[in-house]
């Protein structure tokens, strides 16, 4: 979502984006004409009238679980987006029992929080887990 | 995919959904009209929207609820022809 219209939109998509990626943006590109949206989110700069870069997941409830956001001139981590995704969608389908601690990724152990696991964390998640 | 827009001169518009209509101005409402505020808190529910997009060749409308059911990623970007 960007404060360009849909036609801007389309001239990036059909002329560059679809370049990059084979059949172009698979998902809506969003028009947010005026940072109306983003002023709700609170990722428009009302000083340059444009969106920073605000990332946000939205789980099947429509909760916000995250969100992430940065001034324009640093991109973002795109790989970490879909680690706290993957995460989130682990801890709803064991519906809480599990959560993931520091650097966790998919294949890595969990945590399951109880009166069993208090103080005795050191156990069972080392420091240098928290890195790839 | 979201409902298909009618190819149009004018510009398509969006925004939140569910907002209060605005109240008439008075004099003490114009001076001090506050900018709305985000509403975003972890654990709560992301305030609801409808916006135009452009998706696959088509002009479509996108509303946020629509989405319920599934992950959904909301990214905001300065620009387009920039990175993201």
């Amino acid at each position: 979502m960007s404060i360009d219209s849909v036609f801007v939109h389309k001239m990036w998509n059909d002329n560059e984006l679809s370049k990059m990626v084979n059949g172009g943006v698979p998902f809506p590109m969003l028009s947010d004409a005026g940072g109306r949206v983003g002023k709700v989110f609170g990722v428009f700069d009302e000083d340059a009238g444009v969106e920073t870069r605000g990332r946000f997941i939205i789980d099947p409830d429509g909760a916000v679980q995250g969100y992430e956001v940065l001034t324009p001139p640093v991109g973002r981590n795109v790989n970490e987006t879909l680690r706290q995704v993957q995460a989130f969608q682990l801890v709803r389908a064991s519906k809480g029992k599990e959560a993931t601690p520091s650097g966790w990724k998919p294949g890595k152990m969990t945590l399951k929080p109880g009166p069993d696991l208090v103080g005795n964390v050191w156990k069972v998640w080392k420091t240098d887990m928290a890195f790839d | 995919m979201g409902e298909e827009l009618e190819v149009a001169c004018a510009r398509p518009t969006g925004g939140p959904v569910g907002e209060n209509p605005a109240e008439p101005e008075t004099q003490e409402t114009t001076s001090v009209k506050k900018e709305a505020k985000s509403m975003i808190h972890v654990g709560k529910k992301a305030p609801d929207f409808v916006s135009p997009a452009y998706q696959q060749g088509k002009f479509v409308s996108v509303k946020l609820s629509e989405y319920l059911g599934k992950w959904v990623l909301l990214c905001f970007y300065p620009g387009d022809f920039t990175f993201v």
